[in-house]
């Protein structure tokens, strides 16, 4: 199903031209933001020498740090009395990075995420639980407009009081819910625990941290369920950037809103289809806060072939954070891998923690991984058995020797927000 | 397997290797009333399994169970020691000559003598090995 069908569907050429277009408009737009105006006359790029796509090669790229450092509005190329929304990011180190938006931003937006919701097929009988925070998070307001727009019913029920939210899903016939895949998680166990029987749903729409797809065969398993990745950043809007298709093979980002790039986070350098990189994106649209070439920090690919569904190019569901791997003796590590490992072990719950430490010099990983009840023999052979068995699949993943410790089922923190699992010690020594 | 009078019911009890979880199973068997007739830790890296005779298995696995922890009945058996020098000796001859294999023992010194708690991979064969080499069983309900 298609939301917006010709521009959604666009030929490659109309894209181009459309893109370059609004490239051309969004490098007017800029001039308005001094930062930009500094940064691109150092670089000695003129408006007029952004002739073709390939052009934007010319632009310095823009950093998250950019952002911060422009705190509170320096980033904004409109008066702030058209500005009618403000969002911050969620918590990083330091200050905040502040998003603004016009009312023509608030309709694009809302219009990108009925766009993806229509995509996966919601429609305006569905009833539609938003389980995400409402406040400065992008992820509430956001998918709620989009709803809305869909014309869904809409329950704005937030975070927190997870059996409230059972409920809800139960009385109201909830059919499709939004919120963190770990979140997700949580909201499985406890209905499990309370024998909750949520047969309403059909449709899970998760985001705002990486999940693997056998965390989706789990979700779906638990929640009765199809389950579909949202991709999202506050400084594009929020979520509603990328989004899966009922193909589940990659992420449609859409190409007249968002011009994507894949580059080496290392070297800066350009990389082809199929390379894995750093996404950077140039957003098209966006009037309140233009940005170029900004760095998103999130890893993927630009996948070669279109999709069977008729949208554009999609990219590869994102593997991790550019500033979130972890490089364990010279080796990179995604957290979603070691997710992924444990989620193919029945033996073991699917919640983890990090702990990276430098013992002689040499870095160490260290997973706590809970026991799952059901496989408890009372015989610490068996335990150590287990054991044994996630570093072995540890290491056939990773390349790397870990120290994995078994603990008590229920004894590692769950998360309601982003997911917070890596505790990197190196730095403290 | 059929019920073997022999045959007695130990509680395994999955535990983190940090301060304070033995007292915390310690306390939860003293609210219900539940005699700790003997008990070892076995430890491996970093997380170990406290077993436990008890008078009232089913209560206590239902008692931890239900505060979280992670609990398993194992079948195991006991041994009549002479409580005086070469009492294990006597006892361990036996086992030996049984060709009995031991998983894991612990035992203790009572009012009635010495007795050892064994864990072994095949019960009924242990108990006829026993039994036929002279040794002395205590039967389940001496405890349960």
């Amino acid at each position: 199903m298609f939301w917006d069908e010709k521009t959604e569907t666009l030929p490659k050429r109309d894209l181009e031209r459309l893109q370059l277009k609004r490239l051309k408009k969004t490098l007017s737009q800029v001039q308005n933001v001094e930062f930009y105006r500094k940064r691109l006359h150092e670089a000695q790029v003129k408006p007029g020498d952004i002739r073709t796509l390939a052009d934007i090669q010319k632009i310095p790229f823009t950093r998250k740090q950019d952002l911060r450092d422009g705190y509170p509005f320096g980033f904004f190329a409109v008066p702030i009395h058209e500005v009618v929304r403000i969002h911050t990011t969620s918590g990083t180190t330091g200050k905040p990075t502040v998003v603004g938006y016009t009312r023509n931003d608030l309709n694009t937006w809302a219009h990108l995420i009925a766009r993806n919701m229509t995509m996966v097929g919601l429609t305006d009988q569905d009833i539609f639980q938003n389980m995400v925070n409402y406040g400065m998070f992008t992820g509430g307001l956001g998918f709620h407009y989009g709803a809305e727009k869909v014309g869904m019913t809409v329950i704005p029920s937030a975070t927190g009081n997870t059996r409230r939210q059972i409920e809800m899903i139960q009385d109201f016939g909830v059919t499709a819910v939004h919120c963190t895949p770990s979140y997700a998680m949580h909201l499985a166990e406890v209905a499990e625990e309370m024998g909750a029987n949520l047969e309403s749903l059909n449709t899970g729409l998760f985001g705002a941290e990486p999940w693997s797809d056998s965390m989706r065969a789990e979700l779906e398993k638990k929640l009765g369920v199809t389950a579909f990745d949202s991709y999202g950043l506050s400084e594009l809007f929020g979520p509603g950037v990328a989004f899966e298709c009922p193909e589940r093979d990659g992420l449609h980002i859409w190409h007249d809103c968002y011009l994507v790039e894949i580059i080496d986070p290392a070297t800066g350098e350009v990389l082809g289809d199929g390379e894995r990189g750093e996404l950077v994106v140039t957003p098209l649209v966006k009037e309140a806060m233009p940005l170029l070439r900004y760095r998103t920090g999130d890893i993927t690919m630009q996948i070669e072939d279109d999709c069977l569904c008729g949208r554009a190019k999609k990219i590869a569901r994102i593997t991790g954070r550019s500033d979130d791997m972890l490089v364990i003796r010279g080796i990179n590590v995604f957290p979603s891998q070691i997710e992924h490992v444990l989620l193919r072990i029945p033996e073991v719950g699917n919640q983890f923690m990090v702990y990276v430490d430098r013992i002689n010099h040499l870095d160490e990983m260290t997973i706590d991984v809970e026991i799952n009840r059901d496989y408890f023999s009372g015989e610490l052979q068996d335990l150590a058995r287990i054991q044994k068995k996630v570093v072995k699949e540890l290491h056939d993943t990773l390349e790397l020797r870990t120290t994995v410790k078994l603990v008590e089922p229920g004894s590692l923190p769950r998360f309601e927000g982003k997911a917070k699992r890596v505790i990197d010690r190196r730095s403290e020594m | 397997m059929k019920q073997n009078k022999f045959v007695i019911k130990q509680i395994s009890v999955f535990s983190e290797n940090k301060p304070g979880r033995l007292a915390a199973i310690a306390r939860a068997l003293q609210e219900e009333e539940i005699n700790i007739l003997a008990f070892s830790i076995a430890e491996a890296d970093g997380f170990g399994v406290v077993r436990a005779l008890v008078d009232k298995p089913k209560k206590a696995h239902e008692k931890l169970g239900g505060l979280g922890f992670n609990v398993a009945f194992t079948d195991v058996i006991a041994v009549q020691m002479k409580d005086e020098p070469g009492g294990l000796y006597e006892t361990a001859r036996i086992l030996g000559e049984g060709k009995i294999n031991i998983e894991y023992a612990y035992a203790y010194s009572g009012k009635e003598g010495a007795v050892l708690i064994l864990r072994v991979d095949n019960v009924e064969a242990a108990i006829s090995a026993i039994q036929k080499g002279g040794g002395t069983l205590l039967e389940s309900s001496l405890f349960q």
